[in-house]
């Protein structure tokens, strides 16, 4: 194990000057045809961060629109700006986060592998991503789509006058992309581990993103062929969808959320995977119950194709279907809920230390504990009844998909940064941007939950002046919550090129990927490394210098 | 600005159940909450870094201690599931004495129809303490009718009925929303939902103007539109009678029956040819696209009217005014599906 190689200067060349950001040349051309693993997942994060910001910028202005309660923009300017937000964050931000960023970096380095399986085909995901990302942009550019993320029939069919057939072309190839990516980690990983890497010697991060990688490949599919079929019955009048011409709209909604139901958890167990690296890494001891943690992933991918109905408790379903589907999203609780008790865990009786990485995870935990509990809260069928349709499914969703996963991915940015770049950013301005997005996000969606239980709906451009007072909560901490996103923008950039160097492991962390220079040469290790030892070895003593 | 209010107005028999339930989400969730926050901040203090704590004798063996937050947890899942599953049940079955009111949703207001022909716009006045039923539909896209102070809410779908029902306990004006994304004005489609006290509410419905009722139009219509030509006593067509149909299972041909409630109703003028009563020949036409859902509606009342009464030949058998007649064919309806 190395040890933590930190030099006060900033102009040392790179320790073992090989590696993949210089290697195969610096142009353009380099970038844009490589098939490096590690390139694509730094093209793609370049991708996901400029729609990050889009969409960012979406959610500013609406929260802006919401501070008062007739509103700032016209009726169809809000309902643009809401589904701009949902498509944007959802297919061209989380689908993608951590998967294509961090996955497809660190899956090779983590099983001891040389590349991906099908390296070009990774390069030709990223492009079928850029391809649908500009469609999305120019949709939205020449006049947008107002139907909301969920392309509800038939009103996005029939009744909507925005670009939705653009916009579903747009999504429609994004799924592509997603579904080249989920193949490949799958051959990736039952093909390609390095002697001794067995299953369960597999860390976490691999699993998650195996779990993944299972829906993308049988979700998406669905997601497609729904998209498409809106586009003919918006075309052509064929009935599908819409009941005037012969159709049933909750055919639209049963397929739709057999894609997107699971698609959540395209969106959260990445995340997991992140934390279950950050945690025991900090906690200097091995992840408590790693087969359970494992195995709560592989349950969730599973169990989550049979809950998706819970998004139409008020639709128009059967009771028996209500019943059925109700239950069976208790159940889906159940494995999520091991998890939060095993990072738990494994705080116990451990050396924490609390780095960027760590406030990140333990933000993690905490905003996703809510996040699942409410979800429970949703899942109950008399409950729903009252907020479904409410701000309180807003916070909800925002409490797992911002609070958890986008604090997962920023702790898995802040923690494998080293790695990937080579240098170290300023620990203190990352822990303020991690407490300000802590205490930023809790303010600005805590009191949805509020609003969402007194009945204020969502996708309202106005609203009554009685729900005025938790509106402005929401919106002062939506500016703090910015605040805490855009400063790792800065503190990110400035260690880019003025950073200190970081060591090969500058974390004492015992994965793979740390035992390879920083950043990796293109091949990632100079021999194929022989694993003898399951995951996170920590010592049960904190080494030197952690001290 | 508004005011640090938490609660909405509690106005319906269901919503009081509601809140109780809500107290045993948030009682359930606050102890799991306290548990995982408490846990991880005392241990973040305790075992952090520089503290010389004893850290020896750690938790071995991890399955018995797996096992037991397991079970623990979803025996709590399982008990809060059939508390909401139960008053689930309970808000899809309405009481037979119910009444009825019609509400058909269209971009972006509310057309409401009270059995006795009165009609309203974005509000809905009711009578405190007796039960009301909902049967929703929609003209265009999809709405979703929401009374945050009675807890309930459900879509209103182009093509269906569905039904909702509420016990008004607190005389009052509760705001009433379209809760399903409808398109450019969905904000302002809403209004709200007047309970009086049921003297004022009589006087009310009498101050509507004497039209009409419902049932009465649907009669005028199903002249107009020539279905007495087939389905009247006089006609020579074999077409099933409609007297005392209404409530009561319909063989259909190829096997089966159905409950001939609202739904059925509607699906048979609009999609003759969907579900064929036993014996008959599938002569008749689709009225799809020349009858608007309020005309629609107004039909379903005239052959609800038809429920009591008897045939010349009448087919079913005589009218029993048994548990199937009436207002419960919705909840029916909803197991049938």
């Amino acid at each position: 194990m190395t040890t933590a190689t930190v030099t006060g200067k900033t102009d040392e060349p790179v320790v073992g000057t090989r590696n993949y950001l210089t290697e195969g040349g610096v142009t353009l051309r380099s970038w844009l045809l490589t098939r490096d693993h590690k390139r694509i997942a730094i093209l793609y994060t370049l991708s996901i961060t400029l729609f990050f910001f889009v969409g960012g910028a979406a959610a500013t202005l609406i929260r802006l629109n919401l501070v008062t309660p007739p509103g700032i923009f016209t009726p169809d300017v809000y309902n643009r700006l809401f589904t701009l937000h949902g498509i944007v964050m959802v297919w061209f931000f989380l689908i993608p986060s951590i998967p294509n960023t961090m996955g497809n970096f660190l899956i090779p380095l983590m099983i001891g592998a040389k590349d991906l399986a099908f390296p070009r085909l990774n390069l030709l995901s990223w492009y079928l991503y850029m391809a649908a990302g500009l469609l999305a942009l120019f949709a939205i550019v020449i006049g947008g789509v107002d139907t909301g993320w969920t392309f509800y029939t038939p009103f996005s069919s029939m009744y909507s006058n925005g670009y939705v057939v653009l916009a579903l072309a747009a999504v429609f190839t994004a799924g592509f992309s997603s579904i080249l990516t989920g193949l490949n980690f799958i051959v990736t990983t039952h093909r390609m581990r390095a002697p001794g890497m067995t299953w369960y010697r597999l860390p976490v991060f691999v699993w998650s993103n195996y779990a993944t990688s299972i829906i993308m490949v049988l979700a998406t599919p669905v997601l497609a062929i729904t998209l498409a079929l809106v586009a003919v019955e918006r075309l052509l009048q064929v009935g599908i969808f819409d009941p005037a011409l012969g159709g049933d709209p909750l055919l639209f909604q049963h397929l739709f959320w057999f894609y997107s139901h699971p698609a959540v958890y395209i969106m959260i167990l990445p995340g997991f995977g992140v934390i279950s690296e950050v945690v025991p890494c900090f906690a200097r001891k091995p992840l408590f119950g790693y087969k359970f943690v494992v195995w709560s992933s592989i349950t969730i991918s599973v169990i989550g194709f049979f809950v998706w109905a819970h998004h139409m408790f008020v639709a128009g379903i059967s009771l028996y279907a209500g019943l059925v589907f109700s239950l069976l999203s208790y159940v889906i609780a159940v494995p999520s809920a091991i998890k939060v008790f095993n990072w738990t865990a494994t705080l116990h009786k451990g050396w924490i230390s609390f780095d960027a990485p760590m406030l990140y995870a333990l933000g993690f935990i905490g905003l996703f504990t809510i996040g699942g509990l409410t979800g429970l809260f949703l899942a109950n069928l008399a409950f729903d009844v009252h907020v479904t349709d409410t701000y309180f499914v807003v916070a909800h969703f925002h409490y797992i998909m911002v609070g958890g996963m986008v604090s997962a991915y920023f702790a898995g940015l802040h923690y494998w940064w080293p790695k990937v770049t080579g240098r170290l950013y300023h620990e203190w301005w990352a822990r303020i941007a991690a407490l300000l997005i802590f205490f930023g996000f809790n303010l600005t969606f805590f009191p949805q939950f509020i609003l969402g239980y007194l009945g204020m709906q969502r996708r309202y451009f106005s609203y009554a002046p009685e729900f005025q007072l938790w509106n402005i909560f929401s919106s002062a901490g939506a500016s703090v919550l910015a605040v805490g996103y855009v400063l790792p923008f800065f503190y990110l950039g400035w260690s880019l090129f003025r950073g200190q160097r970081a060591g090969a492991n500058p974390w004492a962390a015992t994965g793979l990927e740390w035992q390879t220079s920083s950043p990796p040469p293109t091949h990632n290790f100079d021999r194929t490394p022989t694993v003898t030892r399951p995951p996170y070895q920590y010592r049960p003593e904190p080494e030197p210098q952690d001290v | 600005m508004g005011s640090m209010q938490i609660l909405p107005a509690t106005a319906s028999s269901h919503a009081a159940d509601m809140d109780w339930l809500f107290a045993a989400l948030v009682g359930t969730s606050g102890f799991i909450l306290l548990l995982v926050f408490g846990l991880m901040i005392t241990f973040c203090v305790r075992y952090r870094a520089n503290s010389k704590v004893e850290r020896g004798n750690r938790l071995g063996r991890t399955w018995r201690l797996e096992a037991a937050w397991t079970a623990a947890t979803f025996a709590a899942f399982l008990a809060l599931y059939f508390w909401g599953a139960d008053l689930y049940i309970r808000i899809h079955r309405p009481p037979p004495d119910a009444t009825d009111v019609y509400v058909v949703g269209k971009q972006w207001m509310w057309k409401i129809e009270h059995a006795g022909g009165q009609r309203e716009i974005d509000s809905l006045h009711v009578p405190v303490g007796r039960p009301v039923r909902l049967v929703l539909t929609s003209q265009d896209v999809i709405h979703d009718f929401a009374i945050p102070a009675f807890r309930i809410r459900q879509d209103a779908v182009p093509g269906r009925y569905e039904t909702l029902w509420f016990t008004p306990t607190e005389v009052g004006e509760y705001p009433l929303y379209c809760a399903e994304f409808c398109g450019t004005y969905h904000a302002r489609m809403g209004g709200s939902v007047v309970v009086m006290e049921p003297s004022d509410f009589q006087r009310w419905l009498d101050g509507q103007g004497a039209g009409p009722s419902l049932a009465q139009e649907g009669e005028a219509l199903f002249r107009q539109y020539g279905c007495s030509g087939c389905h009247g006593a006089a006609s020579t067509v074999h077409a099933p009678r409609l007297e005392g149909l209404f409530g009561r299972p319909v063989p259909l041909e190829g096997g089966g029956t159905v409950i001939a409630d609202d739904r059925y109703i509607r699906d048979s003028i609009l999609l003759p040819r969907s579900e064929i009563a036993a014996g008959y020949p599938p002569v008749m036409p689709s009225f799809a696209g020349q009858i608007g859902e309020d005309e629609l509606l107004k039909l379903v009342a005239y052959i609800k009217s038809l429920a009591d009464r008897t045939a010349g030949n009448t087919e079913a058998g005589p009218p029993a005014g048994g548990k199937q007649a009436g207002p419960p064919a919705g909840s029916a309806e909803k197991d049938a599906r």
